[in-house]
């Protein structure tokens, strides 16, 4: 809901919308693109940023593959539905044995995918619907829900400290840098200090 | 092709290649510990900015006003352990409020 709703209060049309959830399918690089395109950025910046979210996709699968084990057009939707969701809750489901890790990625995965769509074009409808947006506080639902989507990884010291850094740098550098690179280039201060730990 | 159109095809291809990739490479490429390390990291830093950048800036400029209730009520609602719907709905309704009625 939040997500088509943003979109529309970023300027996306319906559709556009819609299609961001069916095909991109990722809630944290959906949020990026209509955040930074939404800021002013450019459709490079959003793709950039919503991609470097999306690299985490790329990891999961690899977790996954073996223990799915598919191919052909099966693989195309088992890649499709992997995100944060699926692959927490197979994998939560190791103790119990394959046939349960299968079961717990193909139903959260196909689950979500429904919901996440239904929810979203209602929510772009309801947007569109809508004439100013901040009387409805969809300007605050879009950092709201990027707090919600990064509140449960900051589980220790060094993660908060990383989460506020980085977030005092992308401020201080928006008056400074083009709509965009402010946050695309805090993934890069992630990579350097991953390099070093 | 407008800058939307761009953004939605683009992120959409670069999404599913991500994911299609990780099912097909051979586990050794990307189980590397500094990988792992790496890929837990950016979306604290990417999510933390984008947090920062939505809340309190309007087209590079910098400015507070009723989404710094939105976020300070989405934290509240957080720290109480509130569903992430729950989370996003508290910041609009509390924004809304105060851009209304103050």
């Amino acid at each position: 809901m939040a997500f088509g709703a943003a979109a529309v209060a970023n300027g996306f049309s319906v559709l556009q919308a819609c299609l961001l959830s069916l095909l991109t399918f990722s809630g944290a690089s959906q949020f990026a693109v209509v955040g930074v395109i939404g800021a002013g950025g450019s459709s490079i910046s959003a793709i950039a940023t919503a991609s470097l979210l999306g690299t985490r996709n790329a990891l999961y699968g690899v977790i996954m593959a073996p223990r799915l084990n598919v191919r052909g057009f099966k693989r195309v939707v088992a890649a499709q539905v992997t995100i944060d969701e699926s692959t927490a809750v197979a994998l939560g489901q190791e103790q119990r044995g394959i046939d349960a890790v299968k079961k717990g990625f193909w139903y959260t995965g196909v689950g979500v995918f429904v919901f996440w769509n239904l929810f979203t074009l209602a929510g772009a409808l309801g947007a569109q619907a809508m004439g100013d947006i901040r009387a409805f506080g969809l300007d605050s639902a879009v950092p709201a829900a990027f707090l919600g989507l990064v509140w449960p990884r900051l589980t220790g010291k060094f993660e908060r400290i990383l989460a506020v850094s980085c977030a005092l740098f992308a401020i201080a550098m928006t008056p400074i840098l083009p709509a965009g690179l402010p946050i695309i280039a805090t993934a890069f201060i992630a990579i350097v200090i991953g390099m070093k730990r | 092709m407008s800058a939307f159109w761009i953004a939605t095809i683009g992120t959409s291809v670069i999404a599913f290649l991500l994911k299609y990739s990780g099912h097909s490479v051979p586990e050794r490429w990307l189980s590397h510990p500094k990988i792992q390390r790496i890929n837990a990291l950016i979306p604290i830093a990417l999510l933390s900015a984008l947090v920062a950048v939505q809340s309190f800036s309007e087209k590079s400029q910098l400015m507070i006003d009723q989404r710094l209730v939105g976020l300070s009520v989405a934290m509240i609602a957080l720290f109480l352990k509130a569903p992430f719907p729950l989370v996003v709905l508290s910041a609009a309704v509390s924004s809304a409020a105060v851009y209304n009625w103050l």
